[in-house]
């Protein structure tokens, strides 16, 4: 699904953080453009 | 050497809606000239009797227990009942006496107040148990002509109630940002609050004059354009509040700050550094209506209405207050990982592993105490019970409990948000009173404070942060830990040796000169 799909990443500290997903869609063959963890609260 | 314990804890508020315009997401709509926000905010302030009586303000006050909070029908601000504005473990100022307060924080004459604001709130410091000592100068008020002068020029911030100018905070320098009328603001905000939660631990009894550190853990900075960030707020609450015997410095983390303080302290006092340390927050005026904008379009007030103070004070071992076992620290060292499940690890079950205990024989976890009320609404979730959730599915991983009892862990080992998302307030400690009071009622014998921090908004590295230690039941001032049992067997073990080795020594000696 995400093979060759550029991603953008917005990851959550108090969830999943932008490095662990970016680990994820690389394993799935994703480009990732961008990614940042943010802070919600 | 024995674990420290803690001795009290106390927690504070401070309704403040006219300082909301101040916070970060205000300060946005203003540049935008965006004066819908505003039109819909002043629909959207509270009372103080609703922020007195809404629940989670009870709850961290100490009238209500977390436990009790959370059989509490939601949403919490339409549930409230009657309540009172003094609680076990602290207070809720309302605007007027935090003015004051402010005020008597000010050691640089930057705070000026009319007469007719000074002749009104003197009798009410003079009500209050532990503001009675401070009284305002009605000779150093002002006009409120002059102030609109100062600010015309750009030289002071407002203070105002109900939209009228009572007050200004002035810039203490002309020329350097550092020093700027709503930093000294901001500044001045953490030193009164931070005052007044200390002060409140003088309500419950303790002696502030025999604290001899502080530990300041807020997220503002103060210092001027040759050192922002020098500090040190820790010693300007001390003198404020009679920390005669103090001395301290300021620790940041962002919103991990506290509980790295925790550590802090007990590792001072078990070290024997300090004997008694205060740990101190005052609060943060930028988070002030940072969800308002998601919490009006929803109908809701502006729940962010509050600035919030804590304090707590890590001692000697008295033999009977709850210790913080600085044998289980959690860390999120440089090296860790960032999925949940590697800062689940590190901050839980590895250091509950090596002492041999098991996620599931803490019996509470107290981690980002946010109200999930004031962030659902904003898209960020319920984050105490999310961090629990984690928790218990790692217990599970471990095979150290059921997957079908994963959300009875989270009911029995949490407990609901119930504190102001105002930065480093909400961070593992909220909980030290209420858990205090349970491990000395004999309701639980162990908490775990969690506290996570957000380095990557600093813009120095992407890391976040994140520490966590033990509190819990003294085992009596005779007891020790398992591993200070283990140290005392080895000391004996090494003076028998050496005693041993000393006879076999002589016995030679003898043989030789025989």
């Amino acid at each position: 699904m995400l093979k060759d799909k550029k991603v953008v990443i917005l990851g959550d500290r108090d969830g999943v953080p932008g490095p662990a997903i970016e680990e994820c869609v690389k394993t799935a063959g994703a480009d990732v453009v961008f990614s940042t963890t943010e802070c919600f609260v | 050497m024995s674990f420290a314990v803690v001795k009290a804890a106390s927690y504070t508020l401070a309704h403040t809606p006219d300082f909301i315009p101040f916070g970060s997401t205000p300060t946005t709509a203003k540049a935008r000239n965006d004066y819908e926000y505003f039109d819909t905010l002043k629909k959207g302030l509270r009372s103080f009797e609703d922020v007195v009586n809404y629940p989670p303000n009870q709850c961290y006050i100490g009238n209500i227990t977390p436990q009790q909070l959370g059989e509490m029908a939601q949403p919490w601000y339409q549930s409230a009942a009657p309540a009172e504005r003094t609680g076990k473990y602290g207070d809720i100022l309302p605007q007027e006496e935090f003015f004051a307060l402010l005020k008597a924080s000010d050691a640089f004459d930057l705070v000026a107040l009319t007469p007719e604001f000074i002749a009104s709130a003197n009798p009410k410091l003079a009500a209050h148990p532990q503001l009675k000592r401070f009284t305002l100068d009605a000779g150093k008020a002002m006009s409120a002509i002059d102030m609109h002068a100062m600010m015309e020029g750009h030289k002071a911030e407002p203070l105002t109630m109900n939209g009228e100018l009572v007050g200004i905070v002035k810039q203490a320098h002309d020329e350097d940002e550092n020093l700027s009328a709503h930093i000294m603001l901001e500044n001045l905000t953490v030193k009164a609050t931070g005052a007044h939660a200390a002060l409140m631990l003088e309500a419950q009894g303790q002696d502030l004059s025999d604290i001899d550190y502080v530990i300041e853990c807020s997220e503002e900075a103060c210092g001027d354009i040759n050192q922002r960030g020098g500090g040190n707020f820790a010693k300007a609450i001390a003198e404020m509040v009679g920390c005669s015997s103090a001395t301290g410095s300021d620790l940041r983390g962002f919103c991990a700050a506290p509980a790295h303080s925790l550590v802090h302290a007990a590792a001072l006092v078990k070290g024997g550094a300090f004997r008694k340390v205060m740990v101190v927050a005052g609060g943060a005026v930028a988070k002030l209506g940072m969800n308002s904008r998601e919490h009006l379009a929803k109908d809701m007030p502006a729940l962010e209405d509050c600035l919030a103070g804590f304090a707590f004070i890590v001692g000697e071992n008295d033999g009977v207050s709850p210790i913080v076992n600085t044998d289980i620290i959690g860390r999120l060292n440089v090296g860790a990982g960032s999925s949940p499940q590697a800062v689940t690890s590190a901050l839980v079950s590895e250091p509950l592993k090596a002492v041999g205990r098991k996620i599931t024989d803490i019996d509470r976890y107290s981690a980002e105490m946010q109200n999930p009320e004031i962030t659902k609404p904003a898209g960020a979730g319920d984050v105490p019970e999310a961090n629990f959730k984690m928790i218990g599915a790692l217990a599970v991983k471990e095979g150290q409990l059921e997957r079908k009892e994963l959300m009875n862990f989270v009911k029995n080992h949490g407990m609901p948000g119930f504190a102001l998302t105002q930065g480093h307030i909400p961070s593992g400690v909220p909980y030290l009173g209420h858990g205090r009071d349970a491990i000395m009622n004999g309701d639980i014998n162990s908490f775990m404070v969690i506290g996570k921090g957000s380095l990557f908004l600093g813009r120095m590295t992407n890391l976040f942060d994140g520490i966590s230690t033990v509190v819990e039941k003294n085992p009596g001032v005779h007891g020790s830990s398992q591993n200070q049992a283990a140290a005392f067997d080895k000391d004996e073990a090494r003076r028998l040796v050496a005693k041993a080795m000393q006879d076999v020594a002589a016995r030679l000696a003898g043989s030789e000169n025989e």
